[in-house]
């Protein structure tokens, strides 16, 4: 099993996330992987980006010397708005989240499972920096895409019979990207939608500790 | 006329030891370093701290944790503050987590009357844990007590001497919550205006929340563009 984090797997699993976004959509990026999906959505208003710490209408990162001190996403860096942008307090800000405004939400993941439960916040005992925005948009947004490397740096599944670690939410994912494929979560479990060019279907399910099950329509590439 | 303007010297008559002190601020936006720096000064001590995040290492909130003011924190998430996070797995520092907008409710119901709110966030989850919690309407919830603090520590881009503050940008963040949550609210503010001068339709925070307002004269480097956050 080969732990694949080179630039072009973050960008491929990137690139194929932007197209799940739709014209309309009001969106929020997680800090990792799915941050990089900003660089290939449109930023001429068809895309409204969210972020929690009080923006709607973000924009691309700054160019170097461009910053504004008091204009930063979640995760520090200095960002750009698009016209059109509002800014709002953090209680306005989860309003949008949990009261069912948000479309898309893209998150990282330490595990998913079969049955769409999603840990990523704690690994008790080595990783507890906190909670953060992450349970209320993995479990209140209308869609929630996992944008993830398919294994761990060991090389282990990521993708699950059953999330092992403490959940940040049940039964809330929708989407799986990875580097390898495109993964529908179902009431009846996993079905594998696309496979990665030049990626064979044994070579996935051999990497993924949960089942695909195969689309009667066929699977598709990307 | 109201003048609710002071020098940073006598903004925390009053605070005493062992008190709840709200910060606002999302990272470097919001964050009231001056009014920090000064109740730094002033020495109060086993605070309880209630911010979103601790800041970055040796800035902001940050300092009154590392110089051991700080029994508890009330946040969200440490993330950018490796040693904040190990004070807390040394046991020097007591940390509370929760959800990033349930912190803010709960901020924002302390400030507006209110004694808790109802919750689905994290029902399924570790959180449920210890937690008081009901059914509604078919809803599984917990129940979240409101959070109310000693002092309130505010950064807002504009005000006048009634107390009338403006935010900016993502400096607004969890100021204008903390504004009506505390018994006493202490703004620092980057431009200060005779009443009058704000448009009454800008206002985020109207004078009556607030208490004592310190005009900045400069803004240190705290302040300023963070380089490892830029590209």
């Amino acid at each position: 099993m080969e732990f694949c984090n080179t630039m072009s797997a973050k960008t491929k699993i990137a690139q194929r996330a932007a197209q799940e976004i739709k014209p309309g959509h009001v969106i929020n990026l997680g800090i990792g992987i799915p941050s990089l999906i900003a660089d290939y959505l449109p930023s001429d208003g068809t895309v409204l980006i969210h972020s929690e710490n009080g923006i709607l209408g973000m924009g691309q990162h700054c160019p170097r010397g461009s910053e504004d001190r008091n204009l930063i996403n979640a995760g520090g860096a200095y960002v750009q708005t698009i016209p059109g942008a509002a800014f709002f307090d953090s209680a306005l800000s989860f309003a949008l989240i949990r009261g069912g405004r948000l479309d898309v939400a893209c998150l990282g993941a330490l595990e998913v499972d079969q049955h769409g439960n999603l840990a990523n916040w704690i690994i008790p005992g080595k990783f507890a920096p906190g909670i953060g925005g992450g349970m209320e948009l993995a479990q209140k947004a209308r869609r929630l895409i996992v944008t993830t490397n398919h294994v761990t740096r060991k090389g282990a599944p990521k993708i699950l019979t059953a999330c092992t670690l403490p959940l940040t939410a049940r039964a809330c994912v929708d989407l799986i990207i990875t580097e390898l494929a495109v993964i529908q979560v179902t009431s009846s479990g996993l079905l594998l939608r696309e496979l990665a060019d030049g990626i064979s279907l044994q070579t996935v399910q051999n990497q993924t500790e949960a089942l695909l099950r195969l689309p009667p329509e066929g699977v598709g590439r990307f | 006329m109201i003048n609710k303007t002071t020098k940073l010297r006598a903004a925390f008559t009053g605070i005493k030891n062992g008190a709840v002190v709200m910060v606002g601020g999302f990272g470097v936006p919001g964050t009231p370093f001056t009014l920090i720096d000064g109740l730094l000064t002033q020495g109060t001590k086993d605070l309880t701290l209630i911010k979103n995040e601790a800041n970055e290492d040796h800035m902001g909130v940050s300092k009154l944790i590392e110089s051991g003011r700080v029994r508890k924190l009330i946040t969200s998430h440490l993330g950018l503050n490796a040693t904040a996070i190990d004070y807390m797995n040394r046991g020097l520092l007591e940390v509370d987590f929760y959800p990033q907008g349930i912190l803010a409710e709960k901020i924002r119901a302390g400030g507006a009357g209110l004694f808790g709110i109802l919750t689905d966030i994290g029902i399924d989850t570790i959180l449920v844990k210890n937690k008081p919690r009901m059914e509604l309407n078919g809803h599984r919830l917990m129940i979240e007590p409101a959070l109310r603090a000693d002092i309130a520590l505010i950064h807002a881009a504009r005000g006048d001497h009634f107390g009338n503050l403006i935010y900016t940008g993502s400096a607004c963040n969890f100021n204008p919550l903390m504004a009506t949550a505390a018994d006493l609210v202490v703004a620092e503010v980057e431009q200060l205006v005779a009443p009058g001068e704000l448009d009454p339709d800008h206002i985020h925070t109207p004078g009556a929340f607030v208490d004592r307002v310190v005009h900045l004269e400069t803004l240190t480097v705290e302040y300023g563009i963070l380089q490892h956050h830029v590209r």
